[in-house]
């Protein structure tokens, strides 16, 4: 008896020897941490960080009157520390974790279960606290450009209400639905870095601010020119440079997709900086600076949802597109409907988003997206409607869920400083301080 | 004594300077200031808003200068900020009651 079952384990130990290669085999099939991916990825972390602060800080601190400079800049950085913590308490949950088509669920609350080894799926060769980080400072800077929209006449504690809030009911479903596995993104809408999630999100959230707050006093009559360009440069500058991490960041590799991203972004951004240039420079008889520098921001907007899927000749067309549309919409559009969106985040951000979104529905071809993503000059012009329903559903979310959590914060505690304090300046009403 | 104070071109400080040292005048206090008086602002435009700008830039002067010595120095701004065109500006002589040195405690014409 003890000699057959000696023979058994004998047999079955064999039999299991044999097996070991396939289990090996197995194991290899499953993508492993990527040290080169990871590298980047931190560092794509830290490029978008730095978009917001000190980026937009800078860009849209230097654009508002000098009496408002450290309330604007204070806007953004407040923004990166509530969203931050409002993304590990749930944040980050809501949007990347699986839950339904509209919503992620509970799982990573507090970043629960998440430990050095974790993986998020959607980002396989890499740890999932460095995902997680990643698209934190996405959903930082999404809020923060929201900011320019209301600059110079909303309450701070109005504001922080409106971007916590804002940032889980709005901002954190559409994540969910675009990159998070929800809907849009089984619908098939590309956007390989956010056009529709930050830009067009943003955007509108934007304008729904700019009507639900009005103008500011003074506005169309009073001098209300930029105070110090020389900030707004440096904001743009270290916009774009940050905006490689942010769109090569995107392609969650250090890849061949990663580089051609990067130098997609860099032609885009270009040709739309040249173009806003020259179309200021034949229609007002000067090039500005804020001018050429806006024009940089609206083609990495627009490059933004295009950079994973279209080449070099695509982005360069993107850009020009963008250019000329979005200095339309900070300039042509904006006087015409009369709306007070004070530093354009409508008419660059939803313009250029809208614009970059549909275009990636055209210029996108399967030689660089790969995975049957490809659009109109690819053979396949049903992506152009794709990525319009995609840009339609973000909107009406947006518009709706903004307008809401405005109204409600609204009747709670107002959204507006008064007029004294709009006039004094929101640095000293607000925040006690001055620039002198 | 007098207190001379001259709306000058900010460009024209440093020959206005010059002539007044020239002349013996040992200190002055200068000021940045914006005003307008015949001459044209600029116009700004920043993303397609328009903002005339009619306050310029100019540098006030002040300095007190002994009786005997006024008209020469009116003179000698006058010739070295002009230039001919609208926007040179203009001075204003005042009379001065009291001045004192603070080191020493000199008052009158000595502390000039």
């Amino acid at each position: 008896m003890k000699r057959t079952i000696r023979k058994m384990l004998f047999a079955a130990g064999a039999a299991g020897t044999l097996l070991l290669p396939a289990l090996a085999l197995a194991a290899d099939d499953k993508p492993k941490i990527d040290s080169g991916d990871t590298a980047w990825m931190l560092t794509s972390t830290a490029l978008v960080l730095m978009m917001t602060i000190p980026g937009l800080a800078l860009f849209y601190g230097g654009m508002v009157r000098k009496k408002n400079v450290l309330a604007t800049v204070m806007q953004s950085f407040a923004v990166t520390c509530l969203v931050t913590v409002l993304w590990l308490f749930i944040g980050y949950s809501l949007a990347f974790t699986p839950g339904s088509a509209v919503i992620g669920g509970t799982s990573r609350a507090l970043m629960s279960g998440m430990g050095l080894n974790s993986v998020n799926d959607l980002a396989k060769t890499i740890p999932e606290s460095v995902y997680m980080s990643f698209q934190l400072t996405f959903a930082i800077i999404t809020p923060a450009l929201i900011a320019g929209a209301f600059a110079e006449r909303m309450k701070f504690s109005a504001m922080l209400w409106f971007m916590g809030l804002w940032s889980l009911l709005v901002y954190a479903p559409i994540a969910h639905w675009v990159w998070g596995g929800g809907f849009l993104g089984d619908w098939g809408v590309l956007d390989f870095a956010g056009g529709t999630v930050v830009h067009i999100n943003a955007g509108v959230a934007g304008l729904v601010c700019a009507l639900v707050l009005g103008k500011r006093k003074g506005y169309g009559a009073e001098n209300m020119a930029p105070h110090n360009l020389v900030l707004s440069v440096i904001g743009a500058s270290l916009l774009w440079v940050g905006w490689f991490g942010f769109n090569a960041g995107s392609a969650t590799a250090a890849s061949g997709n990663a580089g051609m991203a990067m130098a997609v972004t860099q032609f885009a951004t270009a040709s739309a900086a040249l173009s806003w240039m020259f179309a200021e420079w034949m229609i007002r008889g000067k090039p500005s600076v804020l001018g050429i520098i806006s024009g940089a921001v609206a083609g990495l907007v627009a490059i933004t949802p295009a950079s994973g899927f279209v080449n070099p000749p695509g982005a360069l067309v993107i850009g020009i597109v963008a250019g000329l549309l979005c200095f339309w919409g900070a300039t042509g559009l904006k006087h015409a409907m009369g709306y007070d969106d004070s530093l354009d985040a409508f008419g660059v951000h939803a313009v250029g988003g809208f614009a970059g979104a549909i275009l990636t529905g055209v210029f996108a071809v399967e030689a660089i997206g790969g995975d049957g993503h490809k659009g109109l000059v690819d053979g396949n012009p049903g992506q152009v409607l794709t990525q319009l329903e995609g840009c339609l559903v973000t909107m009406a979310w947006c518009a709706v869920g903004s307008f809401v959590i405005l109204k409600v914060i609204d009747a709670l505690i107002g959204l507006r400083v008064t007029t004294e304090e709009e006039v004094e300046g929101l640095d000293i009403s607000l925040h006690g301080e001055t620039v002198h | 004594m007098k207190m001379v104070m001259a709306i000058i071109k900010p460009f024209k400080l440093d020959e206005v300077r010059d002539a007044l040292t020239g002349l013996g005048v040992q200190g002055l206090t200068v000021s940045e200031v914006k005003g307008f008086g015949r001459q044209k602002g600029q116009t700004e435009i920043y993303r397609g808003a328009e903002y005339a700008v009619s306050f310029l830039p100019k540098i006030k002067i002040e300095v007190a200068i002994d009786d005997a010595l006024v008209e020469r120095a009116v003179e000698a701004i006058r010739k070295s900020a002009g230039t001919g065109k609208i926007g040179d500006g203009k001075i204003f002589v005042t009379s001065v009651e009291q001045a004192v040195r603070i080191r020493t405690g000199e008052s009158g014409a000595d502390a000039l």
